[in-house]
């Protein structure tokens, strides 16, 4: 095991997928020459060459569009979107052909496709680049959504994304990437549709992913020296949602605090909440609460932008009203 | 033109080019924060298409609009606090180095999404044919926004319902690492107008005066009502894509030989020969611009941060 950042594991992965399967390809903006808008690819034109990391027009669609048909072919493409705003200038492509071309034609058709981008505001990037709208992205049955929230997770997720048979999108976020943490050499697998308990605890449940993780566990720790002992389970994918973990630890505290980044309304905390009162009703103790952005588009504002933002104060006043 | 309107003209490029400088500091000082693409080095575009519009024409571009914005008359104070953003910028504080706009001025805004506002163009040029308003509409957008379908959509549409909307390609040579003939399969980018068999042309886009002449022919060509125009003016950024940019793409050299051709030094030089100015009043002039950047730092500093309850403000126009 080495103590490695995120861009490291998310780096790491990719290339030694490449470098395991000659089918595996990289094609987005700026992931050759330039490395990598996020350094990601930094250092992959010059070993794999252009062939196989290809820098692309500035043409979203194209990019997915010409993926899907290059997974069509047998290729593992790995698609970059530079950031998740961007991915609606892709958006038919994601939802009408990569999330629907294997049921539509009866399996006949197999995509084994991963576009990878990058979710998350407080960056002071205004309202069009700074978006978290992950939820959107699970709506749709036929792709599958994994955002991991530690170094770890983000390397197991990427190899078990780029070897799926399935459409991956798989959401990074761009305040995480200097993040450190324990990542397994070698041959890692994380499998896709899996939530696990980050932090075990007595007293409440947080149901959280990404970024988020990070801000519930600064939160956790504090409330540890107040003695509230919270439950963190990460959901790492949002579709399949893997309920068991986030059903047993309830059972057990009752009580469930759900955080994410993105805009509450019609998002991962309401379907979340919606299953728990669903399957798990009669261990219901408190109304569930939702901690998520305010309801505005981002400002460029840094005051402004961080208000809009959950913020670890936002989980422990949520988590005390629960308790 | 009098002397005054070339001496303005001057003023403007140099205001721009000291604006974007002193952001570079701020930006530095982390007084800025987000993304910050610096137009310096393309002065002359902005500039000489801008002096050649009509108050009732309609101004439109992407992200990198500073000078967009102050060509547009939007002042250095209102720029500069907008980057700080302080409740006195030109979007309050919420739109950023991207998002700036002044509709009374009529500039139409800074777009960060890259091709996004060519559709929006040709909506404008139809509500002012629609409403028969004399009015045209300029929407200026990179090399690298040629390539995405936005682009396509709307000069094909712009054409097929002659609206009244000038075209500018500013054609830097790069979008972000990339440059032009790696991305696009023409890099004579006013090709593309003719698979929409669009008028077009390109022009030295150092050259203010001469990107001045020909926004002059392209917009008496798109006012007379016989359809869309498309103008590429070649010129070249000197700084990064955005601050923190590694330059990877290109050499040293590449960006010396370009800052050679520097379109303030080219129109000193057209100033000085046509006698409109002598060296030493242009010297005074940068000196009073240094003056007005200095202010507007002041007063960009000195301005309030947006109240909170801005953060609720305007998400609808409905009450
Ligand atoms: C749809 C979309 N894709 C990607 C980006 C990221 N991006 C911002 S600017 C840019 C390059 C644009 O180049 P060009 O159009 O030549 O304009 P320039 O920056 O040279 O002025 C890219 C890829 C974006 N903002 N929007
Ligand atoms: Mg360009």
């Amino acid at each position: 095991m080495a103590r490695i950042t995120m861009r490291e594991a998310i780096s790491k992965a990719l290339w030694e997928e490449m470098e395991r399967d000659p089918n595996v390809f990289i094609l987005g903006e700026e992931v050759g020459v330039w490395g990598g808008s996020y350094a990601i690819t930094k250092g992959f034109f010059d070993h794999f060459g252009e062939e196989r990391v290809r820098d692309t027009p500035i043409a979203e669609a194209a990019i997915v569009g010409a993926a899907i048909g290059a997974a069509l072919t047998g290729l593992r493409p790995v698609a970059e979107l530079m950031t998740i705003n961007f991915a609606f200038a892709a958006m038919d492509h994601i939802v009408n052909e990569a999330a629907k071309l294997h049921y539509m034609f009866n399996g006949q058709f197999v995509l084994p496709l991963v576009i990878r981008t990058v979710s998350g505001g407080g960056r002071q990037l205004g309202a069009t680049h700074s978006q978290t709208p992950d939820a959107i992205f699970a709506h749709f049955p036929g792709l599958k959504v994994v955002s991991p929230g530690t170094p770890e997770d983000a390397k197991g997720l990427l190899k078990s994304a780029i070897r799926s048979q399935d459409p991956v999108l798989f959401i990074e976020h761009a305040t995480l990437y200097q993040v450190r943490g324990e990542v397994p050499e070698g041959d890692y697998l994380t499998p896709i549709g899996k939530s696990k308990v980050q932090r075990p605890g007595r007293d409440v449940t947080i149901v959280t992913y990404s970024k988020m993780l990070e801000v519930s566990t600064r939160a956790a720790e504090q409330l540890a020296q107040e003695g509230i002992e919270a439950e963190i389970v990460d959901l790492r994918s949002l579709r399949p949602l893997d309920m068991s973990p986030v059903l047993a630890s309830f059972k057990k505290t009752n009580r469930a605090v759900i955080v994410e980044e993105g805009w509450g309304s019609f998002g991962v905390g309401s379907e979340v909440a919606a299953r728990i009162y669903e399957q798990a009703f009669d261990y219901v103790d408190a109304p569930i609460r939702r901690v998520a952005q305010k309801e505005v588009p981002l400002p460029y504002n840094r005051a402004l932008e961080q208000s809009a933002l959950p913020q670890v104060e936002d989980v422990i006043a949520a988590v005390k009203e629960v308790l | 033109m009098q002397k005054a309107e070339y001496l303005e003209l001057y003023h403007q490029m140099v205001l721009i080019r000291l604006v974007e400088e002193k952001a570079a500091q701020l930006y530095q000082q982390d007084k800025i924060g987000g993304f910050l693409h610096l137009y310096i080095g393309q002065e002359a575009v902005s500039t000489g298409l801008i002096s050649a519009r009509q108050p009732q024409d309609r101004i439109i571009t992407a992200y990198r609009d500073h000078g967009v914005a102050i060509n547009c008359g939007i002042s250095a104070k209102e720029v500069l606090a907008e980057l700080l953003g302080k409740a006195t910028g030109c979007s309050g504080g919420k739109g950023g180095s991207m998002h700036m706009a002044d509709v009374e001025k009529n500039f139409w805004g800074g777009h960060a999404i890259v091709g996004a506002h060519l559709p929006i163009a040709a909506g404008l040029a139809l509500g002012d044919t629609y409403q028969k308003k004399d009015a045209i509409t300029v929407c200026m957008f990179g090399d690298g926004a040629t390539n995405i379908g936005f682009f396509h959509e709307a000069l094909n549409l712009s054409k097929v319902w002659k609206l009244p909307v000038l075209w500018v390609c500013e054609n830097n040579q790069y979008g972000m690492g990339t440059a032009v003939e790696r991305a696009s399969a023409v890099s004579e980018i006013r090709q593309k107008a003719l698979g929409y068999d669009m008028l077009n042309s390109r022009v030295d886009g150092m050259d203010l005066m001469a990107v001045r002449q020909a926004a002059q022919e392209a917009m008496a060509h798109v006012r007379s009502g016989q359809g869309p125009y498309l103008l590429e003016a070649i010129t070249y950024r000197y700084r990064g894509h955005s601050m923190g940019d590694p330059e990877r793409y290109r050499k040293a050299d590449e960006v010396r030989r370009w800052q050679e051709n520097d379109p303030i030094g080219i129109y000193r030089a057209y100033l000085t020969k046509k006698r409109l100015a002598t060296k030493a009043e242009l010297d005074r002039l940068d000196k009073q611009v240094g003056a007005e950047v200095l202010e507007a730092t002041q007063f960009a500093e000195a301005s309030p941060e947006p109240a909170p309850e801005a953060l609720y403000e305007h998400i609808y126009a409905d009450n």
